[in-house]
């Protein structure tokens, strides 16, 4: 009877989101399209300039604030694997809290459908099958909802290019995405990213009665592989609550011994 | 193992930290933790006690090569109890190697030594979990295991996964003393253990299983062939004249199946078996099926909160010709219960039920609430609550050891 708020998670498509190709500046959409068509057109080349890196490892680290400035940290191991169809295949293993300390995840994600999930729980040995249907709910009781952490698939959402704008040095554009699942917690997100490497700096979230959410503040870009931009740090900040996360990432390697056969319930429960 | 890895396991032993050498890497682990535990009503036998306090720890040792290619876990248990002395006891739960490979378009792992394995997807009891026996006085959920020497081969394609156990060594259940509680009214006697086997324990059990997921479906299919886990009583007559009963484990044969369907938030799961060889109650030889049907559903975000709401349905069944003969306690019952994920930083946790005998007037209730306290601490509330139990039902001799259980555990 493992704690269900580790369950579910697709997490740390998270650092797949951040993940972001080094691009030769284009052109991103042509002139006369609609605020429609621009959305639709950079959300397509984001994805395409995320694609190529196989695999990775990396350790994140996550501290929870809540409105007294208490803090409590969250430790975990990420594995991600590319797949040929377009999903991932990713697997978490718990550090800290201590209590949770070798339990994993494993995470196939898929374009079309739901996500499968297992979950591994070190005590019985027992590897659960659990539904990844939850959307809205809080991962690891951080201010981060499922739905925040997975691969956003462009099929997920609609979109309307706003405006052009000048964040930090940079020019970025701002982008208005609907989600079309019903299970989000969300109206829309307003999303900033840079003209030039297309890397996602600034992301606000809208409730269902549209009040301003959360804020989430991403930074700390380092490039990999001379393509790809992952972010060291995301920000998120409740503005009903006043409680905040903060993510940071390290220890990143692409292109590991990483194989499909560690990504098993056979792989998962060699997990510790 | 290489004699750098024995040195390294040795230094890391004795100083208790982790340790990272250039081709190896150590993790000590574990927990510690104070229980106590209050039974509110008197036993039903004169020598039971009301009130007990353990102690337990359950260290666990990691050792493995720089690119994760074999590893070694070992993870002894230890358990103190002040009120029944067969309480009292140790154990090794886990201490194997492990390594594995690619083969073809697949991968092979083995497992060598002593270690616990898992069948099942249902809840109120895991029926088709035979590898590792029940250590019965830890809890009688019988989640807790007795560590099983065996060789674990597994085969992983594609086309599934296939396992094969040779299982060397059979491990009799544990059982509380004369001053537990949750007993039988006649005695268990631990020390002489009786086999069909000529072999006695050290009779091979083989076991195989295949299993894979086909989209929403998981399935396993499984077959043992050996010592029966579950025991059948004789009772026996000491020269000095105190009355026992002795446990006597069959050779039986086990087909069995495990399966669950998870469409969005519902899971429905399914565990049947076919076992052969094994005794009734009455002490005749009856092969028979049994199984457990059932499911679960999950409300996300109730109420706006961040919570989780689950409901929870199982009917455990079995298909002996006179169900009263059946050897265990969930011959027909039903089990409800609700699970509660306040989804909070404490990942405040509750699962309370109800196992209600369909064909006796006993009704069981239990609760289980978790809280983290800190990054090291957690608590653990346990309760369970025998109602109007029957006087056939197999369980009666518990019938007054309604109990609460709190755990203080501290995770290193």
């Amino acid at each position: 009877m493992m704690n269900a708020h580790i369950a579910r998670t697709t997490l740390p498509l998270l650092a797949v989101c951040a993940c972001i190709l080094a691009y030769p500046s284009a052109p991103l959409y042509a002139e006369e399209a609609t605020p429609e068509e621009k959305g639709l057109q950079i959300a397509r080349e984001t994805r395409e300039k995320g694609r190529g890196f196989e695999n990775f490892t990396a350790e994140q680290s996550m501290v929870l604030r809540n409105k007294q400035g208490k803090e409590s940290l969250r430790q975990l191991r990420v594995k991600v694997l590319e797949t040929d169809g377009g999903g991932n295949k990713s697997l978490f293993v718990f550090d800290r809290p201590r209590d949770v300390q070798g339990t994993a995840l494993l995470v196939h994600t898929h374009k079309e459908s739901d996500d499968d999930q297992w979950l591994y729980l070190p005590a019985l040995k027992r590897v659960k099958r659990i539904s990844s249907s939850n959307q809205s709910g809080s991962f690891m009781g951080s201010e981060f909802a499922y739905e925040d952490l997975g691969t956003p698939e462009v099929e997920k959402y609609t979109y309307r290019y706003l405006r052009d704008e000048p964040c930090l040095e940079m020019t970025c554009t701002v982008v208005e995405r609907f989600p079309l699942d019903k299970r989000s917690g969300y109206q829309r997100l307003l999303v900033w990213q840079d003209k030039d490497e297309l890397r996602i700096w600034k992301v606000e979230y809208y409730d269902k009665k549209n009040s301003h959410l959360k804020t989430l503040t991403i930074s700390d870009y380092n490039l990999y592989l001379d393509r790809f931009w992952q972010a060291g740090e995301m920000s998120m900040v409740n503005h009903l609550t006043g409680k905040s996360t903060v993510v940071t990432w390290k220890d990143f390697r692409f292109r590991t011994e990483l194989k499909e056969s560690d990504f098993t319930q056979t792989g998962l429960k060699r997990m510790r | 193992m290489p004699q750098a890895a024995v040195l390294i396991l040795a230094t890391a032993l004795l100083s208790g930290v982790s340790y990272g050498a250039e081709n190896y890497e150590l993790d000590i682990f574990g927990s510690l933790d104070v229980e106590n535990l209050w039974y509110p009503q008197n036993g039903a036998y004169a020598e039971q006690r009301a009130y007990a306090t353990g102690f337990v720890a359950k260290p666990k040792l990691f050792l493995t090569d720089y690119d994760g290619s074999w590893s070694i876990q070992i993870a002894p248990f230890f358990r103190l109890d002040t009120a029944d002395s067969q309480r009292t006891h140790a154990d090794l739960r886990e201490a194997y190697f492990l390594v594995f490979g690619e083969i073809g378009d697949g991968e092979w792992e083995m497992r060598l030594g002593v270690d616990r394995v898992f069948w099942g997807v249902t809840e109120s009891q895991h029926l088709v979990d035979i590898i590792n026996q029940t250590d019965l006085v830890e809890n009688p959920n019988r989640e807790s295991k007795l560590g099983q020497p065996m060789a674990h081969l597994t085969w992983s394609t594609e086309r599934g996964i296939m396992e094969f156990f040779a299982l060397t060594y059979h491990r009799a259940r544990t059982f509380p003393g004369v001053h537990g509680r949750l007993r039988s009214s006649i005695l268990i006697d631990d020390e002489h253990i009786e086999y069909e086997s000529a072999a006695g324990e050290w009779h091979v059990d083989l076991a195989a299983r295949y299993s894979n997921s086909f989209g929403p479906f998981d399935v396993g299919l499984s077959v043992f062939d050996g010592t029966n886990r579950d025991p059948v009583f004789m009772p026996n007559l000491d020269a000095d004249g105190t009355l026992s009963l002795v446990q006597h484990y069959e050779q039986i044969r086990q087909y069995s199946m495990d399966g669950q369907l998870t469409i969005e938030s519902w899971l429905f799961k399914l565990e049947a078996l076919r076992r052969e060889g094994a005794s009734n109650l009455m002490g005749a030889k009856e092969d028979y099926t049994a199984f457990v049907l059932g499911g679960e559903y999950t409300f996300n975000s109730v109420l706006g909160s961040a919570a989780d709401f689950g409901l929870l349905a199982e009917w455990n069944y079995d298909l002996r010709q006179e169900r009263e003969h059946s050897s265990t306690e969930f011959q027909n019952d039903m089990f409800l219960a609700v699970r509660l994920a306040l989804n909070d930083t404490q990942s405040t946790n509750l699962i309370a039920g109800i196992l209600a005998d369909m064909d006796y007037s006993t009704r069981t209730l239990s609760m289980v609430l978790k809280r983290r306290i800190s990054d090291q601490w957690s608590l653990n509330l346990e309760t369970i609550v025998f109602m109007d139990v029957d006087e056939k039902d197999i369980i009666y001799t518990t019938r007054r050891d309604s109990f609460i259980a709190l755990n203080l555990t501290y995770n290193f």
